[in-house]
């Protein structure tokens, strides 16, 4: 699907968020500065499934605790629903906005059971009686494919992906509008993952959930999402609809990630991405373009001159390439 | 014909376990040639690490590992003493971590861990030692080589900790390399300079390796042959191409269904399942352990299950093409 979906007005915004944390290096080393998110703006339409895809330490769990209310950005805004979120309660915030998280081995209390894990958002926010939480356990458990009889078991006697429904379980008992899933799928083997994934896709056209997705398995990303954003330290480089991403990459960052991927096709080899260097240590970000060191199409200029955020109809994408004021401009068309 | 360099047949590893014996591994052959790489694909929990200690002689002692035969160019490893495994070990054949920290010593620098098995088992000096790391660490993508050598293994990122880790392993050029999922902690763009990297030296070197991984992906884009091991059992293996265009086992089948494929499953479609868990192998286990999870199991499927095929790809079912054609017939 390409063109442009009528404009909803968005359900979860970020206004130009920053995040930096002081961290020290080595014992008695001086605190300095780690800016893991760095005036990043996105937004979410109701209903919409937001990929959001980078390298290990881009940013992209810190940009989602900050979505949940867990961090609190440095800079900018958060706002649900036109509405900023330092202004809604923390419990308020949880009813409308869920975690899923990696690993459904740590993020399950093991001396819990599942009725008191499923159960406890409803505890916690004193929804209902005890018949009520049990009534709705059962249902959800339902809902997300798991028998009723598991909710006296323990974390410890389930499998990974039944575990990871009990995480989703969890998630949905309140009836969120926004989930947020940080990898929920990483750590599952391919026939378990592919159960949750289908999961997470009827939930989302049953409930009109909407979702941001954050994976580094692009195949998965590109399967699930209807818009894709890609990080690179702390910042969006580039974000369009799904085949706008997929099927033209613009920025060179998202090319090498894209040409990454090893699809199940033999024959083919290991691709060459040209990436040259490993990913450069956040403290000390390079000059100018951040990306330039492992870069491709660099020039001198991208050593000095940080390039802008240039937001066009397909989407936007942050590159002198593709800025029309900059002495590198190459006209897509030509 | 040439000799395989590894030939094993019938692995079996069992180990103790409370309520009884887990048979983690029931009775696996493979043969591989020199300069040859064969991956071992498989649900966590299949056997594959399992495997891959047993050739290294690397089970703890508690562990039961049997073989009609584990041959490696002439050694018969399930007669080795641990001396002779020890030696082999550091200069024929390597293992490479998932964890690049099980086996890197946190208390000695990258220079003496690169250095210190050349040294034992080859007969250069310390400066030929470390030129040769020096060229390696280069090899493998680390800027600065030289100045690594005196940094300690905490002092680096993970993704470059796993490529000294590599380095390390190359050091003796080895015959056999041995890696249990070398790339699975790594970002997508790390795993495929580690794999590029791993494909051409092994090329350079002909250099005979087992790749282990659940990543299907990974498996078509570096594999010569495949084994696809279920429950301790391998129940596919043959050329890649075959096994991924003709998918026989309806195991591998149903794995090649999981995945979306780029530009082929459609964007938001329901993707295919297995559904079921891997049965327990703790106790007798007779008959075909797929069986839960298979939609064609019918009650011949609790014997013994014949093995099909023909050349080198083989698979193991009661039904002579897996039922493949049923699948083709409604597709
Ligand atoms: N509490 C913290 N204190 C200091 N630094 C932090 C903290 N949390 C995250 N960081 C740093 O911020 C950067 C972004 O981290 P983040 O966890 O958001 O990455 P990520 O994109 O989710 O990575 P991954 O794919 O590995 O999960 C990293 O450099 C990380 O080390
Ligand atoms: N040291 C051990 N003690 C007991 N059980 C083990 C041990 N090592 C592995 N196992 C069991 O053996 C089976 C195969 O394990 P493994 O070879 O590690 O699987 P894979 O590498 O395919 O994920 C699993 O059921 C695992 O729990
Ligand atoms: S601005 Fe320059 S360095 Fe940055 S992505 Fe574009 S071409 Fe590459
Ligand atoms: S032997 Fe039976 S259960 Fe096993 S794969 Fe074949 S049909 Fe399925
Ligand atoms: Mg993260
Ligand atoms: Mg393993």
């Amino acid at each position: 699907m390409t063109g442009h979906p009528p404009k909803k007005p968005p359900i979860l915004e970020l206004r130009n968020v920053g995040k930096t944390y002081q961290v020290k290096q080595g014992l008695f080393g001086k605190a300095r500065p780690l800016t893991a998110v760095n005036d990043v703006s996105l937004s979410l339409s109701r209903g919409e499934v937001l990929g959001l895809v980078g390298e290990s330490g881009c940013g992209k769990s810190t940009l989602a605790k900050i979505l949940l209310g867990l961090e609190a950005p440095t800079t900018g805004q958060v706002l649900v629903d036109g509405q900023e979120i330092g202004d809604q309660d923390r419990l308020s915030l949880a009813r409308r906005i869920q975690p899923i998280f990696q690993d459904p081995y740590s993020s399950l209390n093991p001396r819990k059971s599942i009725f008191d894990i499923v159960s406890l958002p409803l505890r916690v926010h004193g929804i209902g009686d005890r018949t009520q939480w049990e009534k709705q356990v059962r249902e959800i458990l339902d809902i997300v494919g798991l028998p009723a009889r598991v909710m006296n078991t323990y974390p410890s006697q389930m499998s990974g992906g039944q575990r990871q429904r009990v995480a989703i379980a969890r998630a949905l008992i309140m009836k969120p509008e926004i989930v947020i899933c940080d990898e929920p799928t990483s750590a599952l083997d391919v026939s378990v993952q592919s159960q949750i994934l289908n999961l997470l896709g009827e939930l989302r056209r049953e409930f009109g959930l909407t979702y941001l997705f954050i994976s580094h398995d692009l195949a998965v990303v590109e399967h699930l999402a209807s818009r894709v954003a890609v990080m690179y330290l702390g910042r969006i480089v580039e974000e369009a609809d799904v085949a706008g991403l997929f099927d033209h990459a613009r920025h060179p960052y998202t090319q090498a990630l894209l040409q990454s991927v090893l699809t199940p096709e033999p024959g083919l080899g290991v691709p060459d991405t040209q990436l040259g260097m490993a990913y450069p240590n956040p403290i000390d970000p390079p000059s100018g373009c951040r990306f330039h060191p492992r870069c491709p199409l660099a020039t001198d200029h991208c050593k000095s001159h940080a390039p802008r955020p240039i937001r066009t109809e397909q989407g936007l994408v942050e590159c002198h390439l593709y800025d029309p004021e900059s002495q590198m401009y190459k006209n897509e068309a030509a | 014909m040439e000799k395989p360099l590894l030939s094993v047949r019938n692995l079996t590893i069992d180990i103790p376990v409370g309520g009884g014996t887990l048979h983690a591994v029931r009775g696996i052959d493979f043969d591989l040639n020199r300069g040859e790489t064969l991956c071992i694909v498989g649900e966590s929990g299949s056997g594959k690490s399992l495997t891959s200690l047993a050739v290294m002689g690397l089970l703890s002692k508690t562990i039961r590992r049997t073989a009609d035969r584990m041959d490696f160019d002439g050694t018969d490893l399930t007669r080795a003493t641990p001396r002779t495994m020890r030696a082999l070990r550091g200069a024929r054949m390597a293992m490479i971590f998932q964890e690049p920290m099980t086996s890197l010593n946190p208390a000695y620098t990258i220079g003496d861990q690169l250095t210190e098995a050349l040294l034992l088992h080859k007969p250069v000096g310390r400066e030929a030692a470390r030129a040769r790391a020096i060229e390696l660490l280069e090899k493998v993508g680390i800027t600065a080589a030289e100045s690594r050598l005196s940094q300690y293994p905490h002092q680096l990122s993970g993704g470059l900790r796993q490529r000294v880790m590599i380095a390390m392993a190359l050091m003796c050029e080895p015959e056999l390399i041995i890696a249990d999922e070398p790339t699975t902690a790594l970002d997508v763009t790390i795993q495929a300079q580690i794999l590029r990297l791993l494909y051409d030296l092994g090329r350079e070197m002909n250099m005979a390796m087992i790749l282990i991984t659940h990543d299907l992906g990974v498996v078509a884009r570096v594999a010569d042959k495949v084994a696809v091991m279920y429950a301790g059992e391998l129940v596919e293996t043959g050329p890649a191409a075959e096994v991924f265009n003709m998918p026989s086992h309806p195991y591998t089948r149903g794995l090649l269904r999981c995945i979306p494929l780029p530009g082929k499953t459609e964007r938001g479609s329901k993707l295919g399942t297995i559904p079921g868990i891997v049965p327990s192998l703790v106790g007798d286990v007779q008959g075909c352990a797929f069986r839960t999870r298979c939609s064609y199991a019918e009650a011949a499927c609790h014997g013994d299950i014949p093995r099909q095929g023909s050349g080198g790809h083989a698979f193991r079912c009661i039904h002579e093409d897996g039922n493949r054609h049923f699948e083709e017939a409604i597709a």
